[in-house]
């Protein structure tokens, strides 16, 4: 069973009196623990693609399926605990909570869904030590340098251990080296299990990825592999099914 | 999101901004306060009033001569002229009805006191012996007008706080001479002070019997006749008792009027009450307007997280749990601004008391509660518009905001 399946997915836009389709008939399916790269210039739908997979946003018509159940029709709040529980979010502009300390940002998704502050704690000091930042956790965003930002943003992202992970031009506002660092660190993730979406234009940073889907005017005109035996958990014969 | 964490993360987010949450905090708590001390001032009047009228003494009915058209009190009672005069016959009849314990005729004028040659204005009560246990009052040395002379007029007097000061500094008085009016009178009694009642300051009195006085001013007829009932029960058919003995014997005309300190007091009691309620309700006008502003800032605070609302759907959060922490943080602000408005006003109750130690300025319960409910009331009414925008707003529109 893939983990995203996209059949025939449109989402149009009223701009004045015209439709754009952002979207146009997509087709595609992601198994588990893949790095997916999506590429293409600005107005491709790239970002619209990746609203959609974290159900931030609704197709006007066709079915998504993630891990085999359909999530188009879920009501807000059901979508809202499928993000909580299987989607991490990694932004562009890091969106951490100017006033949370870095600690505290991690554990916005755990306080959200409700876990205790003693298990919060646990996890946060974990996430604090596996990302190298135990002497940043009091520090609040304005303190933190961008890579460090970007790492408390990641850590934040799979605090919940989610099946999914989302990264929205992850790279765009950092220098090349610290960029690196954060693909690295991404692609750390991913070797773990986490299957990764990277949106971006830096083609340098798609051509990381395992699987590149390029994309112009809503369309999916482009699904390369790259294969590379020592990064793959997952078979080529997965997904085909 | 568990409660605790959903007020600290209000808290925080309320504090994040400190001067916008002083400036909506300021705002409740000057409406709360104004809310206190208007109505200490209100309450405080009409405790004011209803302890001087309880100077007057205890159960007491009050003839006034003259017949008042609506019977109820007011100060036209004072001037009407009657064609009969209350006089102390009057007076003495009512002392046979079962329901009274003691009935002290009064009549009043202005004269002059002379001693030493120290000479001072005065106003001179004719009254009897039992005035001083209708009124309550006590003495602070000598004894006070001799009992059952209420025909006589012996050339006595009794003397208010103040005049005895005035006259005889801190010297003897009793057994002293004075001339009153023109007349040699013994002071056999210096009043204990007792401070102001019904706008007649005690302390500046001077008693004699009630004939000695008549004779003075030359009249036959009576200012009051104080009655004093047997009991609270017995006040009803001791004013219905007096009201049919002088009918009786002024040949059948009502030519006076009736009071009981009772009515008056209600009276008092329910005006000043409507008073404060309607000092009140201003007041509370100004809470409407703290909770407009409190609804102002969440919209502001709304339109610049607006990121942050999109930050927090991204991570999973319902609408519901972030109307919730909008709410919350909108009631934190009004109940903030309550608990200070509360401490404002209580302390400028507690300066009008300093300043004005006679004033019993204390704000009544239920405004207080009635305040303290409405500004957290106003705050989570006019919050709702703010938190709902903010849990109905779109994720991906939200985080373009950023």
């Amino acid at each position: 069973m893939p983990l995203i399946e996209l059949s025939a997915i449109e989402r149009t836009f009223l701009l004045g009196d015209s439709t754009v389709h952002a979207l146009a008939r997509i087709d595609l399916s992601i198994a588990q623990g893949e790095y997916v790269a999506i590429l293409g210039p600005s107005g491709s739908g790239k970002s619209t693609m990746l609203n959609l997979l974290g159900l931030l946003d609704r197709p006007n018509a066709g079915v998504y399926r993630l891990e085999g159940r359909d999530v188009t029709t879920l009501s807000p709040d059901e979508q809202a605990q499928v993000r909580s529980q299987r989607i991490g979010f990694v932004f562009q502009s890091f969106h951490l909570v100017p006033r949370l300390t870095a600690a505290e940002n991690i554990a916005l998704p755990m306080m959200l869904a409700g876990i205790p502050a003693a298990e919060r704690a646990r996890r946060v000091g974990k996430a604090l030590r596996e990302f190298g930042l135990e002497n940043r956790s009091d520090h609040r965003p304005d303190q933190l340098s961008g890579g460090q930002r970007q790492r408390v943003a990641i850590a934040r992202a799979t605090v919940m251990q989610p099946a999914l992970l989302l990264a929205d031009e992850p790279t765009g506002n950092l220098d090349r080296s610290t960029g690196d660092d954060v693909i690295a660190l991404l692609e750390t993730l991913n070797a773990n299990g986490v299957t990764l979406i990277v949106v971006t234009h830096d083609v340098t940073v798609g051509a990381r990825a395992h699987r590149q889907l390029r994309m112009e005017d809503g369309r999916l005109i482009g699904d390369e592999r790259r294969d590379r035996a020592d990064h793959r958990r997952v078979t080529s014969a997965d997904l085909r099914k | 999101m568990r409660g605790p964490d959903v007020i600290r993360f209000a808290r925080d987010a309320a504090s994040g901004n400190p001067l916008r949450t002083a400036l909506s905090l300021l705002a409740m708590a000057i409406g709360v306060a104004a809310v206190v001390v208007l109505t200490a001032l209100g309450d405080g009047a009409r405790r004011y009033v209803v302890a001087q009228f309880s100077t007057l003494g205890s159960n007491l009915v009050i003839v006034l001569p003259g017949r008042s058209a609506t019977g109820g009190f007011s100060p036209a009672n004072a001037v009407t002229r009657t064609p009969r005069d209350l006089t102390i016959d009057d007076a003495a009849a009512l002392l046979r009805s079962p329901h009274v314990a003691r009935v002290a005729p009064l009549t009043a004028g202005s004269s002059e006191i002379n001693v030493g040659g120290k000479l001072r204005e005065v106003i001179v009560a004719g009254t009897t012996a039992s005035y001083l246990q209708v009124r309550n009052f006590h003495m602070a040395q000598g004894s006070f007008l001799p009992e059952g002379e209420w025909t006589r007029s012996t050339p006595v007097a009794v003397i208010g706080g103040s005049v005895y000061r005035e006259l005889f500094g801190s010297g003897t008085a009793v057994g002293e001479y004075v001339r009153l009016g023109g007349r040699r009178v013994r002071v056999i009694g210096v009043l204990a002070a007792t401070g102001t009642g019904m706008g007649m300051n005690t302390d500046e009195l001077v008693l004699v019997p009630v004939a000695l006085a008549q004779q003075m001013f030359d009249s036959n007829t009576l200012f009051r006749v104080l009655v004093q009932a047997q009991s609270r029960n017995a006040i009803e058919s001791a004013k219905r008792h007096a009201a049919e003995t002088i009918k009786a014997r002024h040949g059948g005309e009502e030519d006076v009027t009736v009071i009981t300190q009772d009515a008056v007091l209600a009276t008092f009691d329910r005006l000043l009450g409507a008073l404060t309620a309607g000092v009140a309700g201003i007041a509370a006008i100004s809470l409407a307007v703290a909770g407009i502003l409190v609804m102002n800032v969440m919209l502001v605070a709304v339109a610049q997280r607006t990121g942050e609302i999109g930050l927090l759907k991204a991570l999973g959060a319902r609408a519901a749990t972030i109307r919730q922490a909008f709410l919350v943080e909108a009631a934190l602000l009004s109940l903030a601004g309550a608990a200070l408005g509360y401490l404002l006003g209580q302390t400028g109750a507690w300066l009008i008391r300093a300043l004005y130690p006679a004033f019993p300025a204390y704000a009544p319960a239920w405004a207080v509660i009635a305040a303290l409910a409405t500004s957290l009331g106003t705050g989570l009414l006019f919050g709702w518009m703010p938190a709902q925008r903010a849990a109905a707003m779109d994720p991906v529109q939200a985080l373009m905001k950023h």
